[in-house]
């Protein structure tokens, strides 16, 4: 493959689709390098594109439960007539019920976590990016990657399948805590836990892929203090992966055994469904499946924001022309973070009558955890010291997740104690902390890092004014929606209902007699109306990006150097875009992944390839 | 490695080796299980060791855990380690649990 | 395009791609296992000990099996073991030897099974319950209809479901055969994983662990028939592959060595 490639210099940009990666296409037929390509780019964009539909879809449920919660009971606009033709009775006269709520909640939740964020970081971010930065022309087991895809392919397919199964998806939740999950006498949450299994058997092979590459493929030179941050991200993204998402797998095989088989290994004697005692042996141990699901699920917290945070890395020392302050730190603080993950995950559970020593243990090592965070988030803040940051487009959205990962992070401390959680477990306070993280946090950086490698895998620029309204407009909108949720979680409104609290409402109480202290004040409901058209202005917002992403594939300007952010890693020393087995000459590495501004050099930066003055 | 012939031979005999210890530690639990001891713990107990003492060599021996890199150590540590805290902390969770019912 | 190390190992780590990838998977196999084990000590210890079974299952049956995947272990070291001295008919015979022992483990665990799916617990109408091994049902038979009979072999009858859970050193069960009418039946359910959680976790560990060795046996299969043809251009690479197909079979055997005991001698 190298030999068909022309061989230059890297000052100037070589067009890869007229020549010799335009030869490659001609060997391998349309199949081979669009659907069944072994390359890791063409499974990276592959992810890319798939979770980047499912982020569309999952916001579309949202927008329309939040359309329910603003006004219940009232026909959804323009979507509730197709959402009936489509579902049928669960959505009778375009108006959304309980439990179509319930089911869109559910796989709310369970697309954005496990078909969308996820696949985008370790799937698209991680395969894209991960062997150009280390300098290796491939994943180090290429077939195993295409499978992983396609387990996530089916996985997606079965959970979007769910929605037009009689009785639709499911309905319990994305965290599907049994009893209950097992009693909905529907299949939906057949189908979700089936999908689970596939995503899982993803992720495994993806995230063993990806440590397998990262240890044995990297570039003579390129040590482990010389990494990006971004590939130590992934680094410990993948164990957290690997280690953690195996009990899941157990815990869901047991579920599925017990919907589809009959056994009860997660359903109590004596279990009531209904008003009858339910026709099972009984014995099972309800707590058993919450204790597996979160084993996995804190660790995918942090799987959701470390590379979240590798990319915010790379945009901020590229465009703060300067080292990132604290590397050793940033590493070691990752690693502490991935360690500690493990062995926090009940203080989500502190409601189940957890005792006190327990209580006690989970919340000392959820403080613990916090530090590792802070001396990240630190570090990053500290980077800005000092430099002449340039303002693009990915500078704004990776600035602005410093805040929004801030707020999100902080405000989870008041969860992290027993005492504060029992008050705010399961209200709104718990939505607005958590996608704070996720939201204006991880998918912030997503975008940044759209923004900033797009000319890498395209070639061309994407529109700079266009980004920046995207950028203030998401900016002002995701704020709308997720900072009245703190106000209405602290007045006690809790999550997963499907009247939006008008049952618990003041003025239901004063209108039916009801003598009860408080209720939900008529400014706490309003607010439900704020965070509607705030939904629907981030909505309308995300129009721009979407445009200016499939106008600048075909019609951006082109690219000028294969390196337009003059940047030190080795993504950017390859052509434009890189070819099947990435770089023209396998490359050495002479330093570290950050030497910006080095004084006494002629220009600010100096790329990890580029050998010392005196050896050259 | 074995390389040459009279090592392979060498290695069948020690293979050969590890298979008779791996049928008595078999034999060992079933009999541990079914030895009439006072305590019924005990059997559990001895069984647990003996399956622990085969699963010793196999990983040992027929893994090649005995003469691997340092880095697959680590790897293995980790996951040892968490294993461990799964376990325990869940156990601790399940049983550490109020004694007094709040009314 | 070459990817390095799939061959040599990488002089920094140590091992060839291969080998790291297989350890990552053990890795989170391991934590598969130890999820499902947990599982199962939580189920145990929620049980009150009286009801917990012991001795439902067959140690004879158990400890062949146990042998037969030892010895399957032992097999796949010796192929190996060949074609590291490029013996590579003594490995195409040894690898046969395992795959065969594969076949015969899941022979009697599939016969395991289904003695399960024969075993009845008949709870009459009189309190008194019968359990035993289901010889036939009359063609009329019908529980809702309450027409027609059943007749069971291997019968105990007990006053008290408590007596059937710990069966290590009660009595052999009656020979004969026993007929019980429907119109007597109460209930009548077989001993599927919906019996108890001991049933339950009994075949959720099982099954997984079936299903591990049919993929392990699909991977050596694949490597003794069409896969043996990169023993002529790449042996090298070929040895590799069988040591990592190998590492994988270990570990299959090693957690069964440990299902052995906890789900048939405790």
């Amino acid at each position: 493959m190298v030999t068909k490639m022309q061989s230059t210099t890297h000052a100037t940009p070589h067009f890869q689709a007229d020549h010799g990666h335009g030869a490659h296409h001609h060997d391998e037929g349309f199949w081979r390098t669009y659907v069944f390509s072994i390359d890791h780019k063409v499974i990276g964009i592959q992810y890319g594109i798939t979770a980047l539909a499912f982020l569309l879809f999952g916001f579309s449920l949202m927008l329309m439960m939040r359309w329910q919660i603003a006004h219940p009971g009232i026909s959804i606009p323009l979507a509730g007539p197709l959402l009936e033709k489509l579902l049928g009775s669960v959505a009778a006269k375009g108006v959304m019920s309980p439990d179509l709520y319930n089911s869109f909640g559910a796989m709310h939740g369970t697309i954005m976590v496990f078909l969308a964020v996820v696949p985008l970081l370790s799937g698209m971010y991680g395969n894209y990016l991960v062997p150009l930065q280390i300098g290796a022309n491939d994943m180090a087991f290429p077939r195993l990657n295409m499978m992983s895809y396609q387990f996530y392919f089916i996985g997606g397919i079965v959970m979007f399948a769910s929605f037009f199964i009689p009785g639709g998806a499911a309905q319990a939740g994305w965290t599907s805590y049994p009893p209950l999950s097992e009693v909905i006498p529907t299949d939906g949450q057949t189908y979700w836990l089936i999908g689970m299994v596939f995503l899982i058997t993803s992720s495994l092979l993806g995230s063993a892929n990806i440590i397998a590459t990262i240890v044995q493929l990297r570039a003579p030179g390129l040590t482990w203090m010389r990494l990006p941050f971004f590939v130590w991200s992934q680094f410990v993204a993948s164990f957290l992966l690997l280690l953690a998402f195996p009990p899941l797998e157990a815990a869901g095989v047991m579920q599925l055994m017990d919907k589809v088989t009959g056994s009860s290994m997660f359903l109590p004697t004596g279990l009531s469904v209904g008003g009858k005692i339910a026709n099972v042996a009984g014995g099972g141990n309800p707590l058993l499946w919450q204790h597996l699901f979160w084993f996995l699920a804190h660790p995918e917290v942090y799987v959701l924001i470390l590379p979240a945070l590798g990319i915010v890395a790379e945009v901020i020392a590229n465009n703060t022309r300067k080292p990132l302050w604290g590397y050793k730190s940033l590493v070691y603080g990752s690693l502490g973070l991935g360690f500690m993950s493990f062995i926090v995950w009940a203080h989500h559970m502190y409601l189940t009558g957890m005792g006190t020593t327990i209580a006690t243990f989970f919340q000392t090592t959820t403080m613990i955890i916090s530090i590792p965070s802070v001396i990240i988030l630190t570090c990053l803040l500290m980077s800005l010291w000092g430099g002449s940051i340039r303002f693009n487009t990915p500078m704004l959205f990776a600035l602005a997740f410093l805040p929004m990962f801030g707020i999100g992070g902080l405000t989870g401390l008041p969860l992290g104690f027993s005492a504060s959680d029992l008050h705010l477990h399961d209200t709104y306070y718990v939505i607005a902390h958590f996608h704070y993280v996720v939201a204006p946090g991880t998918i912030f950086a997503i975008f940044a890092g759209i923004y900033f490698w797009f000319p890498k895998a395209s070639g061309r620029m994407m529109n700079e004014f266009w980004g920046r309204v995207h950028f203030w407009l998401s900016f002002i909108f995701m704020n709308l929606i997720f900072m009245p949720m703190f106000a209405q979680g602290l007045a006690g409104m809790s999550r997963r209902m499907s009247d939006g609290g008008v049952n618990y409402s003041a003025s239901y109480f004063q209108a039916n007699g009801i003598v009860a202290a408080g209720g939900l004040s008529n400014n706490i409901m309003y607010l439900n109306n704020t965070i509607l058209w705030a939904a629907v202005g981030l909505g309308l917002a995300q129009i721009p990006f979407i445009i200016n992403f499939f106008y600048s594939i075909f019609k951006g300007p082109r690219v000028t150097s294969d390196n337009p952010w003059q940047a030190t890693t080795l993504e950017w020393q390859t052509p434009t875009p890189p070819g099947h087995g990435n770089f023209l000459t396998p490359p050495s590495v002479y330093r570290g992944p950050y030497e910006y501004s080095v004084p006494g050099h002629p220009v600010d930066f100096i790329a990890q390839d580029q050998p010392d003055k005196a050896k050259a | 490695m074995t390389e040459s012939t009279e090592d392979f031979k060498n290695h069948t005999r020690r293979t050969l080796f590890i298979f008779a210890s791996v049928l008595c530690g078999t034999f060992l639990m079933v009999g541990a299980s079914f030895a009439p001891l006072r305590n019924p713990h005990m059997n559990l107990v001895l069984v647990l060791v003996a399956a622990c003492c085969n699963a010793f060599i196999v990983a040992g021996f027929l893994m090649h855990l005995f003469s691997e890199r340092k880095m697959i150590y680590t790897m293995l540590g980790f996951t040892a380690f968490f294993t461990v805290m799964l376990f325990a902390l869940t156990w601790i969770a399940e049983h550490d649990v109020p004694q007094v019912l709040v009314r | 395009m070459e990817i390095p190390y799939t061959v040599e190992a990488r002089p920094d780590t140590g091992v060839y791609n291969a080998k790291l990838g297989v350890w990552l998977f053990l890795a989170s196999e391991v934590m598969l296992f130890g999820g499902l084990f947990s599982a199962y000590v939580l189920l145990r210890v929620g049980t009150p000990p009286e009801l917990w079974p012991h001795g439902w299952l067959n140690v004879k049956l158990g400890t062949l099996n146990t042998v037969l995947l030892a010895s399957s272990a032992i097999t796949t070291l010796l192929a190996w073991a060949a074609l590291k001295v490029k013996k590579f008919n003594h490995y195409r015979i040894y690898h046969g030897l395992t795959l065969l022992l594969a076949v015969a483990f899941l022979v009697i665990k599939s016969t395991e099974y289904n003695d399960k799916f024969h075993h009845y617990e008949i709870v009459q109408t009189d309190g008194k319950i019968a359990d035993g091994h289901l010889v036939e049902k009359s063609a009329d038979f019908d529980l809702v209809k309450k027409t027609g009979e059943v007749t069971l072999h291997h019968v105990r009858v007990v006053e008290k479901t408590e007596e059937l859970a710990d069966l290590r050193h009660a009595k052999p069960p009656g020979e004969g055969e026993v007929k019980i009418a429907a119109a007597n039946i109460k209930k009548m359910q077989n001993y599927g994983p919906y019996h108890n959680n001991y049933l339950g976790i009994y075949f959720t560990l099982t099954i997984l662990h079936a299903l591990h060795i049919l993929g392990g046996a699909i991977v050596i299969a694949f490597l003794w028939g069409p896969g043996s043809k990169m023993w002529k251009t790449e042996p090298e690479r070929f040895t590799n592959r069988v040591e990592v197909s190998g590492l994988f079979w270990h570990f299959v055997d090693l957690v069964w060595i440990f299902l052995f005991p906890v789900l048939y001698l405790t």
